[in-house]
């Protein structure tokens, strides 16, 4: 089980080819020898399942490509005929609005997993950046997506979403009517929207391929939050990730298979399945539920400009965590403070998602501010002010060594909690 | 610990104020009534469709619906597809002939009617909205294709999340069937618009079609209560098929795939412990010692 080592073609075509494309070599040393720290739990696995949404995501999409109709009179038919008409049609059309979710359930888990253990500190800032990219790149995609089955919600939502920009002093008119290609959401709209949405899977493809560069180049986090140092602190990629990987995929794929045989509408709204009309305006236009923590903060600011602002910039903060957060202690195992804050932003995250989904009225709109200015607060005040004051626990010599100990530090004697 | 016992306050005073100030914040509209909860043959994870309810259904539609409401997405051909109504080919067809659609242009340019054939669609009842709104004080008939996934009542916490579980996602049927049986006297204070009935379900309580179905109306000769309330049930039901007509073979294969996984998940279970074993770590291994040659570094 040493460490590095290089691939050795056997056969000699492998030979002949190594020395023009070195590709096999590329995915030995990345998918099969790869060192990652012994002690991942189950929350590395998101990752992969990220990747295998992401070509689920294109394999669906692409098919539905074929059967779909981009044309503001034709796209809600041709989305119900590819349901009635097309072999496992809706099998597609189902995989793939619920993959959607099942893409944003992960990412989530994806993305809590880094904050609570750390992930985006030194030396992983970049890896993390580009995962904030990914996310947006996702927020625009499945929005994109969301308009082409032209129901009521694609439409209005779509209205409602667009017109943000157009709080943008100066630039803002002409940009709303860049998106829409007119003086309101049409048919162009459609046209554009399909098209970007074809698009920009591909360059989050793109973007995967940068982050898993970057993740090889500085390695993976771990539960511990330290750097592996022996040999003893890893193994090999393959089997060992490889299985857990799979194993957990599967059961991923049992939640998925779930929504898509079992409630494959509960996940989207009734009025997307009445024809988009610009005549008849829904009561209440709600977002896709992954939005909705967002929505919220935008409704909370009564201010137009400043709530777009304040909503973009709440995506945003998330690049600068590598620098808000001063701790350098990685992991909140050993951070027994910051541990209780990631639970409160959680439940914050959740209750402004909650919201969201509730019309801007009342206690409602109040909640909304509150939980506003904590997730801000949570970035600004919170994370760099524990990094000074909280103390933290004692970190374990090595990964093995916490494996063992289970997070113990040899030598720290009886495990008397760390006073707070 | 009291800036612990502060946190914990902080996460209770949130989760409050996230879940329990929208309790003043109460929707205020007006008397529409939540629709009650009926029992469908093809709800949960084995649920299938009852043909002799989807024929019946059929009927209701045929009789009554369709004067005023269309329904696009559906050719007579589907009658006899499986997982439906289970209508015989020859029974598809004979219905499909009771109906005239407009011809391909002939060869002096005309076009006449012709009998339907099972490819082609319903027919609408109106050749273009503004005639249905006419017909109708102003409101148009919807199309019924899809109607039983187009329609909703909220569940709210914490049902929304057991609804999950439960695989509860009939509220559409629910509604329909309710709006078709809700039908009732205003109350004294409502002010109900010229040419529109009071009806418990729908948003607002004034609808503009009259009340539909009434009891004997449509006849039955399998037996079944020539009520309004089977009546409402029936068509529900067909017009559920007509949202979701592959929903059968949806549930059926959802099973075998969820059978697949879960024994798939459990193989790799297992072998991933197997696997596993094989790198279990021992207290000897954390005496230091030499790296071994090729061994492992930081990078
Ligand atoms: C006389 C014409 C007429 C007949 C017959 C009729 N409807 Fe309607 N229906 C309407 C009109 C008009 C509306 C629109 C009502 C409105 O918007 O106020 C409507 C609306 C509806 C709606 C939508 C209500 C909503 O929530 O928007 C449903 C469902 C419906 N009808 C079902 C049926 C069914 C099922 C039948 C057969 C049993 C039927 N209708 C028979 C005229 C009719
Ligand atoms: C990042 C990956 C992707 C995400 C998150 C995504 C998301 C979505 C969403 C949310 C919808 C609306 C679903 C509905 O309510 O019906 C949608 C529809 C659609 N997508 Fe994608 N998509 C992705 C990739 C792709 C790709 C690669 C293609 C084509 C090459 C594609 C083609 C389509 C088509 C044709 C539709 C309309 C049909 C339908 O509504 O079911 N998608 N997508």
């Amino acid at each position: 089980m040493s460490g590095h080592q290089t691939y050795q073609p056997r056969s000699p075509f492998m030979k002949w080819m190594e020395r023009r494309l070195p590709i096999a070599g590329l995915v030995y040393s990345s998918f099969i020898v790869y060192p990652t720290p012994r002690n991942l739990n189950y929350w590395w696995t998101f990752g992969g399942i990220l990747s295998f949404m992401l070509a689920a995501q294109i394999v669906t999409g692409v098919i539905l490509a074929m059967h779909y109709t981009p044309h503001a009179d034709m796209a809600f038919k041709s989305v119900e005929m590819i349901m009635r008409d097309v072999n496992y049609g809706w099998l597609l059309r189902y995989a793939h609005s619920n993959g959607a979710s099942m893409f944003f359930i992960a990412v989530y888990i994806h993305m809590f997993r880094g904050m609570y253990y750390g992930s985006y500190k030194e030396p992983r800032e970049v890896l993390w950046i580009l995962g904030v990219i990914l996310y947006l790149l996702m927020m625009a995609t499945g929005f994109l997506g969301y308009t082409l089955p032209w129901g009521q919600m694609s439409f209005w939502g779509a209205t409602v979403i667009t017109n943000f920009f157009s709080a943008f002093p100066g630039i803002g008119e002409s940009l709303v009517t860049l998106l829409w290609g007119g003086y309101s959401v049409g048919n162009p709209t459609l046209n554009r929207f399909y098209s970007l949405h074809y698009l920009l899977p591909f360059v989050i493809a793109g973007v995967v391929v940068l982050h898993i560069w970057a993740l090889h180049v500085v390695g993976q986090n771990n539960p511990a939050g330290i750097e592996p140092k022996t040999d003893r602190d890893v193994v090999r990629f393959t089997p060992y990730a490889t299985i857990k990987d799979a194993f957990f995929m599967i059961c991923f794929s049992l939640v998925f298979a779930w929504f898509v045989f079992y409630t494959p509408n509960y996940l989207g709204h009734a009025d997307n399945y009445i024809p988009a009309n610009p005549a008849v305006t829904p009561t209440h236009i709600v977002p896709e539920w992954y939005y909705l923590p967002f929505y919220a903060i935008l409704r909370a600011i009564p201010d137009k400009l400043m709530g777009v602002l304040a909503l973009f910039g709440s995506i945003i903060i998330l690049a600068f965590l590598p620098w808000l957060d001063t701790s350098p202690v990685r992991s909140a195992r050993y951070r027994p403070l910051f541990r209780q804050f990631f639970w409160v932003f959680v439940i914050v995250c959740l209750g402004l998602g909650w919201l969201g989904s509730k019309p801007a009225e009342g206690g409602y709109v109040i909640a909304s501010r509150i939980l506003t200015i904590y997730y801000f607060a949570h970035f600004l005040i919170i994370l760099p002010i524990l990094g000074w004051v909280e103390k933290t626990k004692p970190l374990p010599n090595s990964i093995a060594e916490s494996v063992l100990h289970d997070g113990v530090p040899v030598g720290a004697s009886a495990p008397a909690p760390a006073k707070v | 610990m009291s800036l612990k016992r502060s946190i914990l306050a902080l996460t209770v005073a949130t989760g409050l104020a996230a879940f329990a100030v929208p309790a003043f914040a109460q929707d205020h509209s007006h008397d529409v009534e939540t629709p009650p909860k009926q029992k469908w043959s093809f709800s949960g994870p084995f649920g299938k469709f009852d043909r002799a309810q989807l024929q019946r259904g059929f009927k209701v539609y045929r009789e009554v619906c369709s004067a005023c409401h269309s329904l696009e997405l559906i050719a007579f051909r589907n009658l006899a597809d499986q997982g439906g109504p289970e209508f015989s080919a020859a029974q598809a067809a004979v219905i499909a002939g009771e109906y005239k659609v407009p011809d391909a242009p002939n060869d002096a340019g005309e076009v006449v009617d012709r009998a339907a054939r099972v490819a082609d669609y319903f027919p609408k009842p109106f050749p273009n909205e503004n005639a249905g709104r006419a017909a109708n004080g102003g409101a148009y008939p919807p199309d019924l294709s899809v109607m039983a996934k187009a329609r909703t009542y909220e569940r709210g916490f914490p049902w929304f999340l057991i609804d999950i579980v439960t695989q509860f996602q009939e509220q559409g049927p629910d509604y329909v069937t309710a709006l078709l049986t809700g039908y009732a006297e205003k109350p004294a204070h409502f002010e109900l618009p010229d040419g529109s009935a009071y009806n418990k379900y729908f948003p607002g309580n004034a609808i503009k079609m009259p009340p539909p179905l009434s009891d004997g109306r449509v006849e039955y000769t399998d037996g079944s209560p020539a009520t309004t309330l089977q009546y409402a049930k029936d068509v529900t039901a067909f017009l559920m098929w007509t949202a979701e007509p592959k929903l059968e073979a949806r549930k059926r294969l959802g099973f075998q795939v969820m059978i697949f996984l879960l024994v798939f998940a459990g193989l790799l279970y297992f072998t991933k412990k197997k696997v596993w074993k094989q790198v279990a770590l021992h207290p000897e291994d954390l005496k230091p010692r030499d790296p071994a040659p090729g061994e492992y570094r930081p990078h």
